[in-house]
């Protein structure tokens, strides 16, 4: 292991590491703790300039309370949810296919279609802005969630494929092989043999879609308006050119926004971590 | 037997696959692959998004030549990516730090993470009171040490690096949960054979340890450059481009352009997305050539 093992090393080394680790972590996290502390601030504290001060009262309950029921926090929240949901399982339902695809047949395209998808992953956006704007007004979805779901679905497909096709590479082949001598058909194959060892790829790829999806601010400025389709990371953005000045109201909600992604993480941390290796580094 | 079945039987081996890919492939052809080549028409045309396209060939591009922000924006993607790939040695340097059995490391690691989890909305939103000049904490420890405060975000000189911090902090923690897999990975017995060659600290990351985590360093690479150069959401929440058009960079100068509130710009906007695009195919083919070679070797 390397470094060498804190346990190994001087009793001084030792009891330096213990105070550094949660000193370190204390000052990589100011930045949010912050935010956190300010979120249960009164205005009294806001307007008298006590920003890093102990809170003169913990307004936890009101201020989020506030935000709910003064502004369209809700909305903007609930849109986010019936953005990503369908998103990360549409993604993850036309992936499968295609990473099974790509992952068990041997064909003279494979490899490049293989490569379209890789590489729609790291494109920027601003290719894309202008037609596909344009074509969510055609289909009549501009301006709506559904735009949202489309454009991710599609987008992060390319992503996925990447990596339900590693994942399926992985898998014993002979077991595919076999079934196919017992004359068992491709669907079959694909929904008893593959889909049910795919399972630890499908849950880290619902977690790491699920971030990028709510995270999303770009499309979400550039497809929608207004808090009846916007998602809360715009959403976010238009409440603080609101609540000009009113801090504790803007953290609130910057907690709010920030906390279904980080629960996410947490309960699913392994799987998070082996989806954004790519798969590459094992 | 129909002609429908016959045709089935015969190429069924040919055909299934691509019937596994279509749904994919349809959606990913309309949404992505149809787009780049509509944006690079578009590029070529005058036009404001909802009346006639004018054909204006190079205009766009002449025009891009003669406009001073897009030099700017130009000059920070570089800025941009050079500091960026500082994320790669603080990402390792925090991974060696955290890459330890003690107890309770694992929260540690998980919350070390939390910057690359939170929406860029809220990491921006956070930078900016973080420098703001009234009570913004960098101001404050500023003033304590005796320094005059620096509005970071209103000076044209300090602003992009003042953003760029902001995208580092998710950034180092990418590389770091990268470095961290990495160094799970790294060949015990290779350690323990430089040791008893008295190989140590630094001479033992550089020669034994870092060779082991190329495939991570790779990886950590190619999405800090992607990273690097799709900075958007800071910059709109931040700075929009401000002061005076001085932390512009090519991705939200393109948003800017094409949805100007002085008349929608989609043709010249998209002459700035194909710069942009241009750009991120090299890395691209950098990475899809490694990749080629990986498939090969296999």
């Amino acid at each position: 292991m390397f470094p060498t093992p804190i346990d190994k090393t001087s009793s001084a080394t030792r009891v330096a590491y213990k105070v550094a680790l949660p000193v370190a972590l204390l000052l990589w996290l100011l930045p949010l703790l912050a935010v956190a502390l300010t979120s249960v601030r009164s205005s009294a504290d806001i307007t008298s300039g006590n920003y890093w001060g102990w809170p003169t009262s913990f307004n936890l309950v009101e201020n989020y309370t506030a935000i709910f029921t003064n502004s369209p926090l809700a909305a903007y929240l609930l849109n986010s949810f019936k953005v990503t949901i369908p998103a990360v399982l549409g993604a993850i339902a036309l992936s499968s296919l295609t990473g099974f695809a790509l992952g068990i047949y041997k064909f003279r395209s494979n490899l490049f279609v293989f490569f379209l998808f890789v590489a729609g992953n790291f494109i920027p956006f601003q290719i894309l802005m202008v037609p596909v704007r344009d074509l969510s007004i055609q289909l009549g979805v501009y301006n709506s969630i559904y735009a949202l779901i489309l454009f991710h679905i599609a987008f992060q497909t390319g992503f996925c494929t990447l990596f339900m096709r590693n994942f399926i590479r992985t898998l014993p082949f002979d077991l595919i092989e076999a079934a196919r001598i017992e004359g068992v058909s491709d669907l079959r194959i694909f929904w008893y043999v593959v889909l049910p060892l795919m399972r630890p790829a499908l849950a880290a790829l619902s977690v790491l879609v699920f971030t990028f999806v709510w995270n999303d601010y770009f499309w979400a400025t550039v497809l929608t308006q207004g808090a009846h389709a916007q998602p809360i990371t715009a959403g976010i953005k238009s409440l603080n050119g609101e609540w000009i000045a009113a801090w504790h109201l803007v953290s609130a909600g910057s907690v709010v926004a920030a906390l279904p992604p980080v629960l996410m993480f947490f309960l699913m941390q392994k799987h998070f971590i082996a989806g954004l290796t790519l798969g590459a580094v094992k | 037997m129909s002609y429908v079945t016959r045709v089935w039987q015969d190429h069924k081996t040919t055909i299934t696959p691509w019937l596994f890919l279509l749904p994919g492939i349809l959606m990913f052809a309309i949404y992505i692959v149809i787009p780049i080549f509509q944006s690079i028409a578009i590029s070529f045309y005058r036009w404001d998004g909802l009346g006639e396209k004018t054909f204006i060939g190079l205009e766009n591009y002449r025009e891009l030549m003669r406009d001073d922000i897009f030099f700017t924006a130009l000059q920070n993607n570089v800025i941009w990516l050079v500091l960026y790939l500082l994320a790669l040695p603080a990402g390792l340097f925090l991974a060696l730090f955290l890459n330890q059995t003690t107890r309770g490391i694992r929260i540690y690691k998980s919350l070390f993470f939390f910057p690359f989890v939170i929406s860029q909305v809220v990491v921006g939103l956070v930078f900016s009171w973080f420098y703001d000049p009234s009570f913004g904490l960098f101001n404050t420890g500023l003033m304590k040490i005796g320094l005059s405060p620096i509005p970071v975000l209103a000076d044209e000189r300090f602003v992009t690096y003042g953003v760029i911090i902001a995208g580092l902090w998710p950034q180092i923690a990418y590389c770091m949960i990268l470095y961290l897999t990495g160094l799970n990975a790294v060949d015990g017995e290779q350690i323990e054979a430089a040791r008893l060659d008295n190989v140590r600290g630094w001479r033992m990351l550089w020669y034994v340890i870092l060779p082991q985590l190329r495939p991570a360093t790779f990886i950590a690479l190619v999405v800090t450059v992607i990273g690097a150069l799709r900075s958007f959401d800071l910059i709109s929440i931040m700075t929009g481009g401000g002061p005076w058009g001085s932390s512009q960079v090519l991705a939200y100068y393109m948003y800017e352009q094409a949805f100007s509130e002085y008349g929608f710009r989609m043709g010249y906007g998209a002459a700035i997305a194909v710069v942009l695009f241009a750009i991120m195919l090299i890395y691209i083919g950098f990475f899809l050539a490694k990749m080629y070679r990986d498939e090969k070797g296999r």
